[in-house]
């Protein structure tokens, strides 16, 4: 009786190596426009995770050092499938970029002459525009809509337009605030609760 | 992360400054991880095909061992209130952030020196078009389909468009 259980577990690792290949080879322009290619893989397609569990693990993968790419991939992983699911991801997610920078390495001088990648690479970055949206749609669609995210969406967006705060920084200013915003809160509700 | 790399990789003579410029140039503009990129060059230039297999290793598993820990922690704390507050507010300032991110990419696009790219304009709306026309359909559109769609539209209106 327990072999189609390990049969299953191993089909669902595979998958997971596959989609975590295409995401790696079509990540482009750091880890922001990966949420879409997340979202349709892991969560749309093979519905292993909801949207709302990738977007904790995406704001988790972003408080913590590291690469978010990797941050991202490895939690993804280790919440679908354990120790392995994290293992397997991490690498598959890295492969693809691994190998095209092994094989352009070889042929460097060339490669930098290639003007068809220049123009490949001009529509993608219209591309990642689009992406980005995407991303902010999806995130954004889960606020509540009150003046606190505005206040805080506003000064994350002034703060890494104008400063050179690094974004770390930004991220742990919005923890604090929005920690003490809310135990304020709560004080307040139960005070006229009181009275 | 740059500053990082350069530091240490340049002062220890792994790879010379100037060699540094285009991996860090061609590492934005190749799929996957920047930090992987940019590893496995540094690696392979300092020596070879196993320097690159034990550089991007080494940018990996920080990230791995600290995330695997937080994972493993996580079903007890994301229940904690706390917790989830502070990720509510989180979530918001993502959105401020990437929307900065959104804005300096449109600069870059559009704005060619002080022209205005009409180019990229086209591109841009005939993805557009792409993503409105997969939403009529009540379907998503397809991250992996707008990738390969935009560096088709590049090469096209830029290298076979006067």
């Amino acid at each position: 009786m327990k072999k189609p259980k390990e049969k299953n577990r191993k089909n669902k690792l595979l998958l997971l190596c596959l989609s975590f290949l295409k995401i790696g080879a079509f990540t482009f322009g750091g880890g922001y426009a990966m949420i879409p290619l997340i979202a349709k893989e892991i969560v749309d397609k093979h519905r292993w995770i909801t949207d709302e569990e990738m977007i904790d693990i995406f704001s988790i993968a972003e408080c913590t050092p590291g690469v978010i790419a990797i941050n991202c991939a490895t939690f993804v992983g280790y919440k679908v499938a354990g120790f392995w699911g994290a293992l397997l991801s991490t690498l598959c997610v890295s492969l693809p970029a691994f190998f095209i920078i092994c094989i352009i390495s070889l042929f460097l001088e060339s490669f930098k002459n290639l003007k068809w990648v220049t123009y490949a690479f001009q529509g993608i970055r219209i591309g990642i525009i689009l992406l980005l949206s995407m991303a902010v749609l999806k995130i954004g669609k889960t606020l509540p809509l009150n003046i606190f995210s505005i206040v805080i969406i506003l000064s994350a967006f002034l703060l890494s337009a104008f400063t050179n705060i690094n974004t770390i920084f930004i991220l742990l200013g919005a923890i604090v605030i929005g920690v003490v915003y809310h135990i304020f809160k709560i004080k307040i509700i139960g005070t006229r609760e009181k009275s | 992360m740059i500053p990082l790399i350069q530091q240490e990789v340049v002062q220890k003579e792994w790879v010379s400054v100037v060699d540094i410029m285009d991996f860090i140039a061609i590492s934005e503009s190749t799929p996957g991880p920047f930090a992987v990129n940019i590893s496995t060059f540094c690696g392979i230039s300092a020596s070879g095909f196993a320097g690159a297999i034990f550089a991007t290793l080494g940018v990996i598993l920080p990230s791995f061992l600290i995330i695997l820990y937080i994972a493993k922690k996580s079903d007890r704390f994301l229940n904690n209130k706390y917790v989830r507050f502070a990720l509510l507010s989180v979530r918001a300032a993502i959105v401020g952030l990437i929307g900065y991110v959104i804005f300096e990419f449109m600069e870059l696009a559009f704005m060619n020196n002080i022209y205005f790219d009409f180019k990229a304009l086209i591109v841009f709306t005939l993805l557009i078009g792409y993503f409105i026309f997969r939403k009529i359909q009540k379907k998503k559109a397809n991250p992996i389909t707008i990738i390969l769609l935009s560096a088709f539209l590049g090469i096209f209106f830029y290298g076979f468009i006067p």
